[in-house]
């Protein structure tokens, strides 16, 4: 198991994502926040509470669990079903900006569930995806609008993000399986 | 989870837990504009209704539409069972269709351990006989559990009809589990024996059976089941059982009131009981839905092997 990233790289990462964020959408006007659940959740706060430090506005966040969405479910019943835990989008998405925040992505299958399962809340004007790490590896036509570090992996590795909110420390791993 | 759901007692303490925290997930797919999800697409959900019921066949098929799944109903009154097939050949011709799953209401107690044993499906109990009614229990666990925040150590009263009720012995079974006290109480002709073996205190006082309760749960009188004469008059039971407002005052002040549906007024329960601030007869009603959304999906996951 090696580190990739440290608790102050991952929070520059925010950081320059944050900036970024500001530059390409001209403000945070229409703008909300949705984390993948587990750990996308806590990035999305973060770069809420980053935003509100440069630009002095609160931008809405919300939760969304993809389970019910996931394209490996019912091909085979394969052990018991996955864990539900509830979306939280406590306001409406229709003609915002969606920013949809990851911790790593891989296959592009848990974003192409989350594109689905944000459709059925509404009609966005842009959906965007934020992810911590890039591995590489796309099974489907889906790329990110901001990274925090592209990590070129194989197969055979595993990437972890572990974040303070939820692991109790602030670090990238790669690990060979 | 077991391949079917035919009693409370198939469920471990862990799998009611893990149905009433899937079911708060499930809620919130009912409260958004497009209320359903992809999860049981392609699937095939029969419901096989051998007795009348509007909530309990709504409410599965509710629930079943939610998730995707393609769902049909087979009303007894317009099926082959009036040209004299029974249960077992019904069940194989459907069997031999393959779905997926068969939500079956029958009669006879029993009718679904009947047909675990020779379908392939995944059969739900949605009420056999005298016997259970498992998923009424779960929403009724669902809903004590959003208005007190827990289970264990609330005192839950059942009051009326005990001998004919599967909502009774569901209830009990899932309560006693989960570390309520539950007192039951009704007229003695209606408490079967052996009831007080259960791990639960049976009277024939209702007003010793609500007093502080946390809970109390009314059950209907079910004159379709009673073939001798239980007890002298309406008039009587009401004045003896009836849930009325003074009864309620001798609960906790913050009782929620339960019925599992449907009701009759002025029989087990005054109108303005069931129509006031403590009732929540119809949010069990909207709760249902959720979870049997959450059965539906936790029994379309591999069962687990037995040992």
């Amino acid at each position: 198991m090696s580190q990739v990233m440290d608790a102050d790289r991952m929070s520059r990462a925010l950081t320059r994502i944050s900036h970024e964020i500001l530059e390409r959408n001209r403000g945070t006007d229409d703008l909300a926040l949705i984390g993948i659940r587990t750990r996308g959740v806590p990035l999305a706060r973060r770069i809420a509470h980053t935003l509100h430090g440069i630009n002095h506005e609160e931008v809405h966040t919300g939760a969304l669990d993809i389970t019910l969405y996931r394209d490996d479910l019912m091909r085979h019943a394969v052990g018991p079903q996955p864990l539900i835990r509830k979306t939280e989008i406590p306001f409406s998405i229709d003609d915002k900006r969606i920013l949809l925040v990851d911790d790593v992505l891989y296959t592009g299958r848990t974003i192409r569930a989350a594109l689905d399962a944000l459709i059925d809340f509404g009609r966005p004007k842009a959906i965007q995806l934020i992810v911590m790490v890039d591995r590489g590896h796309r099974e489907l036509p889906i790329k990110a609008d901001y990274v925090g570090k592209n990590l070129p992996t194989s197969l055979s590795q595993s990437v972890q993000v572990h974040l303070q909110e939820i692991d109790g420390r602030d670090e990238v791993e790669i690990q060979e399986s | 989870m077991k391949k079917d759901l035919l009693s409370i007692n198939d469920l471990t303490r862990d799998d009611i837990y893990l149905i009433l925290d899937t079911a708060e997930a499930m809620r919130e797919v009912g409260e958004r504009p497009i209320k359903k999800v992809p999860t049981l697409r392609g699937r095939t959900i029969v419901n096989l209704f051998y007795e009348p019921s509007t909530r309990t066949r709504t409410s599965f098929e509710i629930a079943e539409k939610r998730l995707s799944a393609d769902t049909l109903n087979i009303a007894v009154a317009t099926s082959s069972v009036l040209k004299g097939e029974t249960l077992v050949d019904t069940a194989l011709n459907i069997e031999a269709m393959a779905p997926d799953m068969i939500v079956l209401r029958h009669a006879s107690s029993g009718a679904g351990h009947l047909l675990s044993r020779i379908c392939r499906s995944r059969i739900i109990n949605a009420g056999d006989g005298m016997h259970e009614h498992p998923t009424q229990a779960l929403l009724d666990a669902f809903t004590i559990r959003e208005h007190k925040k827990r289970l264990d150590g609330l005192k839950v009263a059942i009051v009326g009809d005990l001998l004919h009720s599967r909502v009774l012995r569901s209830n009990v079974l899932l309560l006693t589990t989960l570390g309520a006290c539950v007192w039951v109480s009704g007229p003695a002709t209606l408490v079967p024996r052996g009831m007080d073996q259960l791990g639960i205190r049976v009277t024939t006082s209702v007003d010793e059976a609500v007093a502080d309760a946390d809970v109390i749960m009314m059950l209907r009188i079910q004159q379709e089941r009673m073939q001798g004469a239980y007890f002298p008059s309406i008039r009587e039971y009401f004045t003896t059982f009836g849930m009325t407002r003074e009864r309620v005052a001798r609960a906790k002040p913050d009782v929620i009131i339960m019925h599992p549906g449907p009701m009759n007024r002025g029989v087990e329960i005054a109108s303005d009981v069931a129509d006031g601030p403590y009732s929540v007869i119809l949010q069990q009603v909207a709760n249902g839905v959720a979870v049997r959304m959450a059965v539906l999906y936790l029994l379309a996951g591999e069962p687990e092997v037995a040992d």
